[in-house]
């Protein structure tokens, strides 16, 4: 039988199997902590940094967290609130986010998230930065001007070899997130469309695949991403 | 309308910059709302009257678009300077929207493809002639979001933004109330 430990969350006491992921624990006890480089089943990075929350008054990542006996987490203050602000702010900042034209609107995380948060402008300068569009493979399109460079797709990407399709090139502000050209020439529908979704935004889209659901039933349409677990 | 209220009606002006009228039109989807608008306000510059030069101070101005020529740049100068609060509605305003696509490539390869390259001019200017006059807009290197240009007091996100919310926040901006948009009408497209 799996132990359990306590903490507490927001003050609140609450129990958590030994080892567990922050993220998801909290889950479990109802309190929502934000994530985008996140996805359950895959092992976590800590690469986006929104989950940010106080782990006995310290900033810790809370995907890359597990939780221990006595841990006093603390998951809603202004100045994390404001920081996640911050951290969505900055992607829109950095990319060319033309949501109305986005085969993904609607059912993106990043977007999902600057409406929970109610960005309208960030309060950094726009970069416009010159990226490119891959149109040319035959089961994917990897749009570079929305890759929030999450690597969720590096990480939870294989193709029936067991071989990795998306790779990531470049340092720094070049960093670019590469499909490989042979390991996914010949991947099965299946699996394109899980890279499609496993993808938070709208940077790798299946081809052919997009805008087939209509404005009004997207996933972020009417709920805040999140309100699922808390309001 | 009595003439008490017709006194206290706010005065709001609107322009549409580099946008394409979506948002105005989005305004004009507030239906039987109108009628209230009317009550609340007077329009003085905008398309809706076709008032072409400001006539007096303005307590609302109401943007779409962003700029993308030196005409967008001085109209919007104009809105500062003569609207108390000035508000930037709709994703071009905001970002510089679909007009913005062309801000990651440079001037001379849009006019040129523009003018001498694109399908549907190839081949049908053969002295290759860009447009350049003074009385056409100079063109910007690349289009600008308003609040890059001059302060903005609030923005209403959307393409376009819901006429629910250009409603929610005009009905604000009269009554001096905050504004507190409702999720289903936040939206980006
Ligand atoms: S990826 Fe998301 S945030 Fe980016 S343009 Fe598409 S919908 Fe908007
Ligand atoms: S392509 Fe998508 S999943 Fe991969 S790094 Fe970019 S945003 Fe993340
Ligand atoms: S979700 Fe934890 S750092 Fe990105």
């Amino acid at each position: 039988m799996a132990s359990f430990v306590r903490f507490t969350l927001d003050g609140r006491a609450c129990l958590a199997e030994e080892g567990a992921q922050l993220v998801a624990a909290a889950k479990e006890c109802g309190v929502y902590i934000p994530t985008l480089c996140n996805y359950p089943g895959i092992p976590p990075k800590g690469a986006c940094r929104i989950c940010t929350v106080l782990v006995n008054g310290i900033p810790q990542t809370a995907c890359t967290t597990k939780v221990v006996e006595d841990m006093a987490v603390v998951t809603r203050t202004p100045e994390l609130e404001e920081f996640r602000k911050a951290v969505v702010e900055i992607l829109f900042a950095e990319g060319n986010h033309l949501c109305p034209s986005c085969e993904r609107s609607g059912n993106c995380e990043l977007q999902a998230l600057a409406y929970r948060y109610r960005v309208t402008v960030p309060h950094f300068p726009y970069l416009f930065p010159k990226r490119d569009v891959e149109a040319w493979h035959p089961k994917l399109v990897k749009d570079h001007n929305r890759c929030i460079q999450c690597k969720r797709c590096i990480r939870g990407i294989h193709n029936a070899e067991g071989k990795a399709i998306f790779a990531f090139g470049k340092r720094g502000d070049k960093v670019v997130i590469n499909i490989d050209p042979e390991t996914s020439k010949n991947i099965s529908d299946e699996l394109a469309q899980r890279a499609m979704d496993i993808c938070p935004v709208g940077a790798i889209l299946r081809k052919g695949k997009g805008f087939d659901t209509p404005i009004g039933r997207r996933k972020y349409d009417h709920q805040p991403i999140g309100s699922e677990v808390q309001a | 309308m009595s003439p008490k209220a017709a006194k206290t009606r706010k005065i709001i002006a609107t322009t549409s910059l580099a946008g394409c009228f979506g948002c105005h039109m989005s305004l004009l989807d507030i239906d039987e709302r109108l009628f209230d608008l009317i009550e609340l306000v007077e329009f003085n510059k905008s398309p809706f009257d076709d008032i072409k030069t400001f006539t007096r101070e303005c307590d609302i101005g109401l943007v779409e678009g962003g700029c993308c020529n030196d005409e967008n740049v001085h109209v919007l100068t104009e809105f500062r300077k003569h609207c108390k609060t000035l508000v930037a509605f709709g994703e071009c305003a905001l970002m510089g929207g679909l007009p913005a696509l062309r801000n990651t490539i440079p001037l001379r390869e849009c006019l040129e493809e523009a003018y001498l390259h694109g399908p549907t001019v190839a081949g049908r200017n053969p002295q290759g002639l860009i447009p350049s006059d003074p009385d056409i807009p100079k063109i910007l290197n690349r289009v600008y979001p308003c609040h890059e240009v001059v302060k903005i007091d609030y923005f209403l996100p959307g393409c376009p933004p819901s006429a629910d919310l250009i409603w929610d926040a005009l009905v604000a901006l009269v009554t001096g109330q905050e504004l507190e948009p409702q999720y289903r009408t936040f939206k980006f497209d």
